[in-house]
């Protein structure tokens, strides 16, 4: 019953998302306030009844309900409760169904928050979102429905993959599909304001905090994404340049590429075209993300199943996006005015200078993701493209970029002069070069590039904070007078300092770890040890265990550190009985802010165990460094700039107060 | 500087880095690609150049699994010919005789010396390439769409 309430939600939603497309255009273009107004009712209601389907579909999950065909293939009775949970969207039509559940919340938001849109922009952008959302309830209904009865309902089911049973499963997906779907506000925006003709600061001023909203989400899922791999795998890996990576890679470069010039079309009102443009691609690559996944045309860890009529349906969905948006593009593009002029060194063309470069790395990224699709096509020949490609290409294109990250926000608006810029980074370099020397001393044999690295993850670390620096005057002034201008300080000038000094703190993870990563491996019997790094693990034995849906068996490790400490680690071999699939359950100590991590081999009859180990100096840098992106992005959006209505407010309160005073 | 000059300048700037990145790939795309054979690709028409990185394809033949220490032995098969595999390392959870597999690395005399081992990632999944190979050689035996 609830199942078919559910179905029947999925429906109604479907058929909303129709009067979505239709109805608020048709009275944008007649002037019709009423047409208009039943946009936001109607995205209401298509994400009500989204909701209920999913709700639906989850409680199928949780009563275990194998009369869904969808719950017996992923779902079994012993499963845990938080991955059955979980588990709705731990495949195909569970994930298509967060897909669009996210996207009618989007749409949703936008009605509820879009009081200061102009009625006729707010009805043009809701219709946008119905058409991308009519096409996924299609493709959901048509090709992927999740509530595809089985009959008779099988007793028991299949369980859900084992390495998708981790709490990485519960965030990842959500984190990334609110990234990904995110965007489709900033694609409706472009499409909306081509439509009605419009498109000046203002238009910038209403899209970037969604931009950014989608962008904070995208960094946070990418990295939940690259810590889960990393610890689940048990490969020791953080990043793979696998093609279902660099699908949300590649719309996270073309996203930041997004944030940074609506900052300059909103101040300057200058790269409109550029930034409209920008904003069709990023939906577009987060669609053509879709579709890699989705589709099983490439071979990864996230294809749930090879399906070519799914691959086919949303080919066609992208075509129509992609083809539709840049059609529109290419008849209204000529017609807008180009805006504010500036120098090619200034604050707009450092802007401009960043987009070139992240678009073009995007670009490389996307020529290696799709090169072995497109010779297979043409040839026959079976390639592949690997990390040696993207360490090539990628790798050359971030160095300029990051070379100039701190110089960016000293350059003024319009026209400015680069020597006061660098003179004001007089200490940074100092510090960086400094950094590069000791490094360079201490790591003798090493390549001469790794301390090159260092010392520019440095000056990306420090140089962040340059701006802040210069414009409280620390060291001039007053520590009274430098506390007052700290706390006057615009909240988006802390979140581009934190955004910055989070990407120097990746820079310096990611070198540290590539080139003074340590690994051993050893088969080694009970009280034999195996050393890495100063690091001496002897191994005492071995313990089975039975979990609630797996047995495993557990290697116990005693490990010695090189000042004595003792600890013990326990990495581990599982096998769930249900699909009698083992996975490898690492071992992962965090010391500082390196780690220690430990995976094992397979068990052999004479009680031997291959022990593979690694030290991974500063590994954890990757991720936070992402954190501080994150929070970056999140003190940003609660700028008061970007939090339409709230200046009126603030400008209320002042007035009140003065009228105080007065009395 | 007049605004032709100025737009010169960005143009002139933007090519630059667009050559750069077209450079790069292009460098990258002939010495960094990986192509995949099975072993009948390798021993009947020589297409691996000796030296050359490449990714071996196919099952893991029944009963030829021989482990000493790290060291592993096996041999992956395309049911018309063989090729034996050394790899040193922990292999995937998933890595089992007769079910299909991915070895990365170069030919060293008659044997293939593996760095890298891929196996399926669940019990329902086939590496594409591999199942690919098997259609061709006529001896797929899995279901055409796996649900």
């Amino acid at each position: 019953m609830i199942n078919e309430l559910g179905h029947f939600a999925l429906v109604l939603a479907f058929a909303l998302s129709l009067v979505l497309s239709v109805v608020p255009l048709a009275g944008a273009k007649l002037g019709n306030q009423k047409l208009m107004a039943i946009g936001s009712s109607a995205s209401t209601g298509m994400f009500v009844f989204t909701l209920l389907a999913f709700a639906s579909l989850t409680s199928a999950y949780v009563t275990s309900d194998f009369s869904l065909e969808n719950v017996w293939a992923n779902s079994h009775s012993a499963k845990p409760m938080l991955y059955k949970v979980t588990g709705v969207w731990g495949n195909h039509e569970g994930s298509m169904l967060l897909w669009v559940l996210i996207l009618a919340f989007f749409s949703a938001l936008v009605a509820w928050f879009g009081s200061n849109i102009p009625a006729r922009l707010k009805a043009n952008v809701l219709a946008v979102q119905g058409w991308i959302a009519a096409a996924f309830f299609l493709f959901i209904l048509l090709t992927s429905n999740p509530f595809a009865r089985l009959s008779p309902a099988p007793f028991e089911g299949n369980d859900l993959n084992p390495v998708l049973q981790d709490i990485g499963l519960a965030i990842h997906p959500p984190m990334l599909y609110l990234g990904y779907v995110g965007f489709s506000v900033t694609f409706s925006f472009a499409v909306a304001a081509m439509i009605s003709g419009r498109i000046d600061a203002a238009w910038a001023r209403w899209v970037r905090p969604w931009a950014l909203t989608a962008w904070l989400f995208l960094t946070a899922g990418i990295a939940m994404g690259s810590y889960w791999a990393y610890y689940e795998l048990g490969w020791g890996g953080w990043w793979f340049w696998d093609p279902v990576e660099n699908a949300s890679f590649i719309p996270w470069l073309v996203g930041t590429a997004l944030l940074h010039s609506a900052l300059v079309m909103e101040k300057r009102e200058a790269l409109k075209i550029w930034t409209i443009l920008l904003a069709i691609i990023t939906f577009s690559m987060s669609l053509l993300g879709t579709f890699l996944v989705r589709s099983g045309v490439l071979t990864s860890v996230h294809a749930f199943a090879n399906d070519p009529e799914r691959g086919v349906f949303i080919l066609m969905i992208l075509m129509l996006f992609i083809g539709g948006s840049l059609t529109l593009f290419a008849i209204r593009a000529p017609l807008l005015k180009a805006g504010g002029l500036f120098q090619p060194i200034s604050r707009e063309g450092a802007l401009v200078f960043n987009n070139v470069f992240l678009t073009t790395a995007a670009a490389t990224v996307l020529v290696g993701t799709l090169y072995p699709l497109v010779v297979e096509a043409l040839s026959g020949a079976k390639i592949s493209v690997g990390a040696p490609f993207f360490n090539i290409t990628f790798g050359p294109l971030m160095i300029p970029l990051l070379m100039l990250v701190p110089i960016g926000p000293l350059l003024s608006w319009k026209r400015a002069d680069l020597y006061p810029a660098l003179q004001r980074l007089f200490w940074v370099a100092g510090l960086a070069l400094l950094t590069f020397i000791i490094t360079l001393a201490f790591t003798s044999g090493e390549p001469v590039l790794a301390s090159l690295g260092i010392g520019l993850a440095v000056w990306v670390m420090v140089g962040a904070f340059a701006e802040i620096w210069t414009r409280t005057g620390i060291g001039k002034t007053s520590a009274s007078n430098v506390f007052s201008r700290l706390s006057g300080l615009p909240r988006s000038m802390w979140g581009t300092a934190l955004g910055h000094f989070g990407l120097g703190v990746i820079l310096l993870g990611v070198v540290t770890v590539s080139v003074f990563e340590q690994e051993s491996v050893a088969e080694v019997a009970p009280g034999e040890k195996i050393a890495v790094a100063g690091y001496e693990i002897a191994f005492q034995g071995v313990t089975p265990v039975t979990g609630p849906n797996y047995t495993e068996i557990v290697a116990n490790l005693m490990v010695t550190s090189p000042s004595g400490n003792l600890f013990p680690m326990k990495p581990a071999k599982r096998v769930y009985q249900v699909r009698g699939m083992p996975t490898t359950e690492a071992a992962i100590r965090t010391i500082g802010f390196s780690q220690l991590y430990i995976s094992l081999g397979d068990l052999s009859a004479s009680g031997k165990l291959v022990i593979r180990a690694w030290w991974k100096p500063l590994v954890t840098l990757i991720w936070i460094g992402a954190i501080f992106m994150v929070a970056g992005g999140a003190i940003s959006l609660s700028d008061r700039r970007l939090r339409v209505g709230v200046a009126k407010r603030a400008r209320r309160i002042a007035a009140g107060k003065q009228a105080d005073a007065l009395s | 500087m007049t605004r032709k000059q100025k737009r010169l300048t960005m143009i002139g700037a933007i090519g630059a880095v667009l050559m750069a990145a077209v450079l790069l790939v292009m460098f990258a795309l002939r010495d960094e690609i990986v192509f995949f054979y099975s072993p009948t690709d390798i021993l009947t028409e020589n297409k691996a150049r000796s030296g050359e990185r490449f990714r071996l394809g196919g099952l893991v033949k029944e009963g030829s699994i021989e482990k000493s220490g790290e060291t592993v032995h096996f041999v992956i098969t395309d049911t018309e010919h063989e090729l034996p595999v050394t790899y040193v390392g922990i292999l995937p959870d998933l890595f089992r005789e007769g079910q299909g597999v991915i070895a990365e690395g170069s030919l060293s005399g008659t044997s293939f010396s593996a760095d890298t081992v891929l196996a399926k990632h669940d019990e329902n999944y086939m590496p594409k390439e591999v199942a690919d190979t098997l259609k061709e050689k006529g001896v797929w035996q899995g279901e055409e769409a796996v649900q």
